[in-house]
């Protein structure tokens, strides 16, 4: 199978450095944004993008095309385009493979969209993990603007772009949309609350449009080849595109792939990934990065897309595999994870302040044999509890933990009834 | 004092951006540069180059993680702690450096050469177990990989704390 995944996203992917501007040249890039400079205005662009279907890959799965149509015609000036290469998802690394590949694929999309909005300059967001991925794409912008590619009236049209790399001082919170804005505007990033909406008022109190590295890199193609084809790329009724899927933990070739949309589980892990390692045997994933559930055993062959995985209660989230065998102990692994989201909560509002801790702390008496069957209704209580939290990163933390309770409920029990880790 | 250079330098971006305050992070990165990390003398410089309150830019100086208020070493080493990490073996990884170094985690050696703190997932899951030194990456770890790369940093004149270019 993995021999007739078109590469569209990876087509000029090399092993060891990026496609330069020639090379991204040759193989059709920036025909998208002259077709669009001659011959079509923003809100055909707008249409084009929507009549794609493609959907945000950040891990909410937003309509881009309606994202972008949310910014009013009679909108002010100046608007913004934001590229989110803010990639702190654990287990996520699409954008850093994506960015050391094709940097141009990203810039023209991020173009494109800028046009799409009429925004007067862009940003790419860039965590500090990444600061190979930012000195890339600086050096590549320049070459951009040095070919006419961008910056004052670009490929001689009226439209004029700036992009400029804003390096993030590193926090997860700011990956979040809003949580962006506060970032790049000098303030402490915490969220905000909506309305008013970015499309409205984001950047610097202005219309801004901010969206995942992954689903910028799309439009490009979608532009040259329409959305039809976008479409028959996917290989689940409804959906559209590629996806750049990973898998790591427990399978002998972590990396990044890139497959049709709604590729099953199984052949991601199998095919592409190598299988588990010997000795090991497939218990359970999260199927996108750590804001996703434990995913069942039975779930094994899902198509990973937003829809199949909703229907069965889950979230496909980055895309980003997180393989545990059964040597692997879960009520650890969700510790870890709480871990992380304590440490990275911006602490804003008390549901996900309080919350957080108090179920890592149970955890932690769990996992060290001090855990009592009380706590679990308590663990289940306080999950709950940060669905009243000020924006989704509470709701995501606790998705590791209620699903453990939920599907591994025994294991748990073992620890208790143990007291003591029974993998240790 | 800022060398002169260095505060032309940062006072032209600073004057280029639509926004002085978009330039906060990068003011604060290119002090700690300059001092080894962000000292209380630099957050009153940098306030001053970006035209903020020195309380404003504290907090932002406090929420992010690349952003040393303390001194630190030479060398800061962020070891990965992410749950792909956490899996192939992160602890071990952990003591083995820390025992190397003869430090515990938040420590500096007293050459202040290195310093070791934590980071969470960097994004570099299929190099794992990973660690970041001077945000360049290295992965995936072993005990003989953790000697080399000392071993060769001890012996070239480091570049300077977290500097970036």
């Amino acid at each position: 199978m993995s021999g007739m995944a078109p590469q569209v996203l990876f087509q000029n992917r090399k092993p060891d450095r990026i496609a330069t501007l020639d090379e991204y040249r040759k193989s059709g890039g920036y025909e998208a944004l002259a077709t669009v400079l001659k011959k079509h205005n923003p809100k055909e662009v707008q249409q084009m993008v929507q009549d794609s279907g493609l959907l945000g890959r950040g891990g909410a799965g937003f309509p881009t095309g309606l994202k972008w149509k949310a910014v009013a015609d009679n909108a002010p000036f100046p608007r913004y385009i934001i590229t989110n290469i803010d990639e702190m998802e654990p287990g996520t690394f699409k954008d850093r493979i994506l960015a050391h590949s094709d940097p141009h694929m990203i810039i023209e999309g991020t173009i494109l969209a800028g046009y799409a909005v009429s925004a007067q300059k862009g940003f790419l967001f860039v965590r500090p993990a990444y600061e190979s991925s930012a000195l890339i794409f600086e050096r590549e912008l320049k070459i951009a603007s040095e070919a006419g590619l961008l910056g004052k009236n670009i490929l001689g049209s009226d439209y004029s772009l700036e992009i400029v790399v804003h390096r993030s001082g590193g926090r997860y919170i700011c990956g979040e949309g809003t949580a962006q804005l506060n970032a790049i505007e000098g303030r402490r990033p915490n969220p905000r609350g909506a309305p008013p909406y970015a499309t409205d008022k984001g950047l610097f109190q202005r219309p801004t449009v901010l969206d995942n590295m992954e689903t910028l890199a799309c439009v490009p193609h979608i532009i040259r080849h329409g959305g039809e084809w976008f479409k028959s790329l996917a290989r689940t009724k409804g959906a559209a595109g590629t996806k750049l899927y990973s898998a790591c933990g427990k399978v002998n070739r972590p990396g990044c792939f890139e497959l049709p949309m709604g590729t099953r589980l199984s052949e991601i892990i199998e095919e592409h990934a190598g299988g588990l390692p010997p000795g090991s045997e497939y218990r359970t994933c999260l199927p996108g990065g750590a804001s996703t559930r434990f995913l069942p055993k039975e779930f094994y062959n899902i198509e990973m897309d937003f829809a199949p995985l909703k229907a069965i209660g889950h979230r496909l989230g980055t895309g980003a595999v997180i393989v545990f065998d059964q040597k692997t102990c879960l009520v650890g692994a969700a510790l870890n994870l709480i871990e992380f989201f304590v440490r990275e909560s911006c602490g804003w509002c008390t549901p996900c302040r309080e919350a957080l801790p108090f179920i890592r702390d149970l955890l932690w008496r769990i996992e060290n044999g001090e855990g009592r069957e009380e706590f679990i209704p308590v663990l289940q209580a306080m999950c709950k509890h940060t669905w009243k939290s000020f924006c989704a990163f509470a709701p995501g933390a606790t998705m590791p933990v209620e699903s453990l309770l939920t599907y591994f409920g025994d294991e748990v029990r073992e620890h208790i009834g143990q007291k003591k880790c029974p993998y240790k | 004092m800022l060398p002169k250079e260095l505060q032309e330098d940062l006072e032209k971006r600073v004057a280029e951006a639509e926004y002085p305050r978009e330039m906060a992070i990068d003011v604060m990165v290119a002090l700690q540069n300059h001092y080894g990390h962000l000292s209380d003398e630099a957050v009153q410089e940098a306030a001053g180059l970006l035209g903020m309150t020195p309380t404003e830019l504290e907090e932002l100086a406090t929420f992010y993680e690349f952003i040393y208020r303390e001194p630190v070493g030479k060398y800061i080493i962020h070891v990965c702690d992410g749950i792909v990490c956490w899996m192939n073996g992160h602890q071990s990884v952990l003591d083995y450096l820390c025992q190397k170094l003869g430090i515990r985690m938040g420590e500096t050696t007293p050459d202040g050469l290195f310093t070791v703190l934590p980071v969470c997932c960097i994004g570099y899951c299929d190099r794992s177990p990973a660690m970041l030194i001077n945000r360049q990456v290295y992965g995936p770890l072993t005990p003989e990989k953790i000697d080399q790369i000392l071993q060769k940093l001890k012996a070239q004149p480091p570049r300077g704390a977290g500097r970036v270019k």
